[in-house]
């Protein structure tokens, strides 16, 4: 058995322990953002961040990730409630075929916890491991801009207190 | 509402009470088949191959509005611009409507989802059918009332009469009320009335892709499935001469390992436990390689040697005359992957003496025919159920996944059998797009104008699909009964395959153009976006500028003079103006270019203007504004016209800048993104704009393979723009720019 900490809950896997996350993400946990893409670790679409870092799950088997807290698109919100990353893609309508998608907003997402304003150029840079074969790449960076003043925004609003 | 894997299924529609009986809607269409003329001569786009209404719209007693469609969704947006036709045509909130995608038991065969046809076609029958349904309820309401038409209006999903009384569209449908054969006028809108066509719609496919739904067949797992590899042959047309399935059979989680000729696969509980299974199997399988491929470094010249079947499509005038000019080039493009992010996938179930496929194929009712050709079953009893994928741009591995999928749930019946192909088997074994070449020369007057224009153009076949026999399917070749690939065909004119776009949209007194179709296909090729439109455009706009610089014209005025339809100048004009193209020389390393194509002749507009630098020391090429013009007709969803034009820009500038399939004596070698690097994000343009010109009222006009000619060839002008060295040979490699610039 491994423990893996996705999404803030524990799941103990019974699987090889050599298996690459990717799968166990996908077919044990049943969550389906992160994508085969190349099982090489060359175009991105299998991105998913673990300790804040995006890795590419179909190269990282998951005896190396115990202890490790590893987060999928589907921790960023939902159809009903969509994280800002998520909006932005809405709003900009940064998707064609939308395969790549979630390798890019976890991409992003890990882009914009590090650096709340990033230039172009730093977008660019951060989003090139990810490939997108639509061409969707220009709306994908005007996304990733407006995630980036949404996260801003919700960062001052005033907080519920709970008490 | 649109996740393919909760959509209602037809049993619940029968449940619902309401008018939609799709079986009695489809039937027509088999009659047809079978040579029975329509009753109507010519009914509106796909309406012609299936005329009953209620196979194109469906109310439900709930209420609901179901569209169908036998187009399939491939990231183009098509479910969101036909469910914007249903909706504006039905007066009913967009939000309240389904769509049905290509499925051989729900939806009526509009073939291939493929030549910018979806808004032609199906996009066209939608918008009458519903235009016609509305005309029924109407007149439905009108007896319920006992009113005369002309006081009753459609508004909202309900038909409401001047004296305030109204009736919900659920409420008139009873029985098979929509069971009509539709007439060849509809009662459409005014144009000025449209408030759903032609306003910017958000996609209703987005929400569930960007928050990880089960969007995908690649996300399907149905009760009991099994994970399955499929181990491709070496090269092509090896054949497995010995492997030793038992030792395989024993692995942790193998189910069965699957032989068939040359066949060879294995079903396993676990997608790990298959792709372990997969390499053992890989390592121990012993081939007799068979094949040899030409040299790649030759391919142009090996290709024209082969024997081809020459066509002349254009010929007019004197095409041998000189001018004060004479130019001659001759252009080239390497064979092209589509390259699809997604590997290919599908899920097949035996049932009894039952396949159901999932797959997200073009076709499935072509798919379907070949399945059952492949597995000696009748077409009735194999259903296809198209299921989104990765985009495709074009035939790629997914049918051939089908037919994996196929074979090994024939072999392990009962289970849902999931196959997904691996990176190398995608990029090693799709068809690809064919190499090309073409030859022009071309004539100028002393007043700059073309006085002749001579083209030929070389290609192998741009369709392979899978339709009839089962020849076409790649595992069908590799069994032990093994499946012949029938004779390619060139796909005829006005279309064109090789010759797609390949006679000039220009005003030319003379011209000759020749068609060299060339069916021994060395490397195994197919439909890739834009067929040969992509080189002939890219042939025909970078020589565009090479007369204009022997004219000493600027290379719009030199289009503009020769282009006689308005909507062509306008979208030239209007693609040069948003630039601010002018005749300013710009610094050292620094180019513009521009260019134009009308999609097959027939179908959107294009023009495209890019300017690019150029560092002399690399040779690397840098993107930067981009101002694209697009006439689509009637634009449905204009942001999804923007989307497909971007996209093909980006996509057509990877082509151009970057891509080529590489092989050697005997394989494919770019089998991956590190042997096949594709454009990343820093290489992207610094910008693109794109203007759609919207002309309310007009046709559509297929467009999502418009902009890869005209990208190709901007890119090219700019080039030579900024370097003096003009480039033909794609693509326009950093190593090829600085050998032509001579640093």
């Amino acid at each position: 058995m491994t423990v893996l900490n996705v999404n803030g809950k524990q799941h103990e896997v019974d699987a090889d322990p050599r298996t690459p996350l990717l799968y166990v993400l996908r077919n044990d946990l049943a969550l389906n953002a992160a994508k085969f893409g190349c099982g090489l670790g060359q175009c991105g679409a299998c991105t998913v961040l673990v300790d804040h870092n995006p890795v590419f799950s179909c190269v990282t088997p998951i005896a190396a990730l115990e202890g490790r807290y590893i987060r999928t698109v589907e921790d960023l919100g939902s159809t009903d409630k969509p994280g800002p990353v998520q909006r932005a893609f809405i709003e900009e309508q940064a998707a064609q075929c939308g395969y790549c998608i979630p390798g890019m907003m976890m991409r992003a997402q890990a882009l914009l916890e590090k650096n709340a304003a990033p230039s172009d150029a730093q977008i660019r840079e951060a989003m090139a491991p990810n490939l997108c074969r639509c061409g969707t790449q220009m709306r994908i960076l005007r996304a990733v801009h407006r995630a980036a003043k949404l996260m801003t925004v919700e960062l001052n609003e005033p907080r519920e207190v709970k008490g | 509402m649109n996740a393919p894997l909760t959509s209602p299924t037809r049993r619940m529609f029968l449940a619902t009470g309401g008018a939609l009986v799709v079986s009695f809607a489809l039937r027509p269409t088999a009659s047809y088949a079978q040579g029975a003329k329509p009753p109507q001569p010519k009914l509106p786009g796909s309406l012609g191959k299936a005329p009953y209404l209620d196979a194109w719209i469906g109310i439900g007693g709930d209420g609901t509005v179901t569209v169908f469609t036998g187009k399939a969704e491939l990231g183009q947006g098509i479910k969101t611009a036909l469910l914007q036709c249903a909706a504006e045509e039905l007066d009913v909130d967009l939000k309240t409507v389904t769509i049905v995608t290509a499925d051989t038991e729900r939806t009526v065969n509009e073939g291939y989802t493929a030549g910018s046809h979806s808004m032609q076609d199906s996009g066209t029958a939608i918008l009458n059918a519903a235009a016609q349904v509305r005309g029924i309820l109407i007149e439905l309401a009108a007896t319920r009332l006992n009113l005369p038409a002309e006081q009753l209006q459609a508004r909202t999903g309900a038909v409401i009469a001047n004296d305030g009384r109204s009736v919900a569209y659920k409420d008139l449908v009873t029985g098979e009320a929509l069971h009509r054969v539709a007439s060849a006028q509809s009662p459409l809108k005014n144009v000025k009335d449209f408030k759903i066509i032609g306003t910017p719609m958000h996609r209703v496919d987005i929400p569930g892709k960007v928050t990880g739904a089960p969007m995908y067949v690649q996300d399907m797992r149905p009760e009991g499935m099994l994970h399955a590899r499929v181990v491709r042959p070496p090269n092509y047309g090896a054949e497995l001469v010995a492997v030793d399935i038992a030792s395989v059979e024993k692995l942790p989680g193998v189910i069965k390992v699957v032989r068939d000729g040359s066949f060879l696969a294995v079903a396993a509980q676990g997608e790990f436990q298959a792709i372990e299974a997969m390499n053992m199997l890989a390592s121990i399988a012993q081939w007799r390689k068979v094949a040899q491929l030409p040299d790649q470094g030759t391919i142009h010249q090996f290709l024209t040697r082969l024997p081809s079947q020459d066509q002349v499509i254009a010929n007019k005038g004197d095409p041998s005359q000189q001018g004060a000019h004479l130019l001659r080039a001759s252009y080239t493009r390497p064979y092209l992957s589509h390259g699809s992010i997604g590997p290919s996938c599908a899920l097949a179930l035996m049932k009894g003496d039952k396949l159901t496929v999932w797959t997200h194929s073009q076709g499935v009712y072509p798919l379907r025919n070949s399945l059952a050709d492949m597995l000696h079953m009748k077409p009735e009893q194999v259903h296809c159920i198209q299921v989104e994928g990765s985009g495709c741009y074009g035939h790629n591995a997914a049918d051939d996944a089908a037919a994996d999928a196929a074979l090994i749930a024939r072999a392990v019946p009962g289970r849902p059998i999931r196959v997904q192909w691996m990176r190398e088997q995608e990029h090693g074994w799709e068809p690809f797009g064919s190499a090309m070449i073409s030859n022009v020369s071309g004539a100028i007057d002393d007043q700059g104008r073309i006085v002749a224009w001579n083209y030929e153009v070389w290609s192998n076949t741009h369709s392979t699909r899978p339709g009839g026999p089962a020849g076409n399917l790649l595992a069908a070749q590799y069994l032990a009964q093994p499946f012949q690939p029938p004779e390619p065909k060139e796909i005829p004119m006005p279309e064109g395959g090789g010759d797609r776009n390949a006679i000039p949209i220009y005003t030319i007194p003379n011209e000759r153009v020749v068609d060299h179709f060339i069916p021994q296909m060395p490397l195994r090729v197919s439909a890739l976006r834009a067929l040969g439109a992509y080189l002939n455009i890219f042939a025909i706009e970078s020589f565009m500028d090479e007369l204009a610089e022997a004219a000493k014209a600027d290379p719009v005025d030199f289009r503009l003079k020769h282009l006689d339809d308005p909507r062509a100048r306008d979208v030239v004009t209007k693609a040069a103006r948003e630039f601010g193209w002018n005749k300013d020389k710009l610094p050292r390393g620094q180019g513009r270019g521009f260019a134009f194509a009308r999609y097959k002749n027939l179908a959107a507009y294009c023009a495209i203007a890019v300017e690019v630098s150029v560092e002399r020391e690399t040779g690397v090429v840098r993107l930067g504004r981009v101002v694209a013009a697009v006439d689509s007709g009637q634009a449905v969803n204009p942001d999804g016209i923007r989307n497909q034009i971007e996209g093909a820009i980006v996509q057509s500038a990877s082509w151009t800048l970057y891509e080529a399939v590489t092989f050697d004596r005997n394989e494919v070698t770019s089998v991956d993104w590190s042997r096949y690097p594709i454009l990343r994000f820093p290489q992207a343009p610094e910008s693109i704009a794109v203007h759609v010109i919207d002309r309310p009222g007009e046709k559509f006009l297929g467009t999502g393979e418009a902009g890869q000619g005209p990208a190709a060839a901007a890119i090219a002008n700019a080039i030579a723009d900024a370097t003096g060295a003009r480039l033909r040979d794609l693509p326009l490699s950093a190593d090829r720019i600085k050998q032509a610039i001579g640093v």
